[in-house]
């Protein structure tokens, strides 16, 4: 192994390219490795926010009770939105493998679409509770609330840019070696939303409305 | 290019795919159903039935859509998500718990009534 830092480059490279990460990790090279150590860090931010949310989930300081302002019918939608967001995505992956870039734009922009659906949705949701006054300055509850859940509609966010990305890039390069890494990671990553979501609607909205 | 390695990502798609997509949806579909046209089960058995349909919509998640096995990259992700999990499961578990009783043990303090 011959010492890279000292040889002199015409052009730096900013990332490990297919050929030289392949000592012992699999086509993507340690990309998806380290990837997922920042998935992982990620649930532990999610973690604290869903601690802080028990902690205070009770705390009203006389203001409105889960029971009072969640409409479930509205979460339940969202929840299928976003799982039905994550199934397309899984539809995307084996024709990336097979080389059809066509269908993985199209299932990408399906996914792009839903995943919009849910944001608009809790944007929705988010404006109607302001308008009652529940916002995020009326209880502790509510700041947990808005903070929890607002975390993992910043995030779903990110995801969408991260989509039209992704769909741009495939126009112009369709799928190569880079495309399919960032292809792969953006879908460990919405999967995983997926997930942290899981415990949105069980832990804020389903156990909030029957305690 | 395109290589004959296997990701994590990139391994059992079609029926594996299929399968946790069904499992996910009949598990969110329930405890929905529980909560929302009334459940038969007491409070308490609602709400332990909602957590558990919870842990394991996100077993089927990590396994089926995030292809998680003791294989992929060598263990490492598995060994990474195992230690997660507890971080997880201490953070919260433990801060519910600890305040919970804080809470409780604070309630009948004497001059709790006539503070206001």
């Amino acid at each position: 192994m011959t010492d890279h830092a000292l040889e002199p480059q015409a052009e730096p490279t900013w990332y490990l390219t297919e050929e030289e990460g392949h000592h012992d990790h699999g086509a993507a090279g340690p990309t998806i490795l380290g990837f997922w150590i920042y998935l992982m860090s990620d649930a532990l931010i999610f973690a604290s926010l869903f601690a802080m949310f028990g902690v205070v989930a009770s705390a009203y300081a006389g203001g409105p009770v889960p029971r009072e302002i969640f409409d479930l019918k509205l979460v339940a939608l969202n929840t299928g939105l976003l799982l039905a967001s994550s199934i397309t995505f899984g539809e995307a992956m084996p024709h990336m493998e097979a080389g059809r870039v066509g269908p993985v734009r199209f299932w990408l922009a399906l996914t792009g679409l839903l995943g919009a659906g849910f944001v608009g949705i809790e944007l929705y949701e988010f404006a109607h509770l302001i308008a009652e006054n529940a916002g995020p300055d009326r209880s502790a509850f509510l700041s947990a609330f808005f903070t929890l859940v607002g975390t993992h509609g910043a995030h779903v966010t990110i995801g969408l840019v991260w989509i039209v990305t992704m769909l741009i890039q495939l126009g112009q390069h369709g799928l190569n070696a880079a495309t399919r890494r960032r292809l792969i990671c953006l879908s460990m990553f919405w999967h995983f939303l997926d997930i942290i979501w899981i415990g949105v609607f069980t832990f804020v909205y389903l156990y909030g409305v029957i305690r | 290019m395109s290589t004959p390695h296997e990701t994590p990502d990139t391994r059992g798609h079609g029926n594996g795919h299929r399968i946790g997509s069904l499992l996910a949806i009949v598990l969110t579909v329930i405890p929905f159903w529980l909560v929302m046209n009334g459940s038969p089960l007491s409070p308490g058995w609602t709400v332990a039935t909602i957590f558990a349909f919870a842990i394991v919509q996100i077993i089927v998640h990590v396994v089926f859509f995030l292809h998680l096995d003791t294989r992929s990259e060598g263990g490492w992700t598995l060994l990474a998500f195992l230690f997660t999990a507890v971080i997880v499961i201490l953070t919260i578990g433990g801060s519910v718990w600890v305040m919970y009783h804080l809470n409780a043990n604070m309630m009948p303090m004497p001059d709790m009534g006539n503070g206001h």
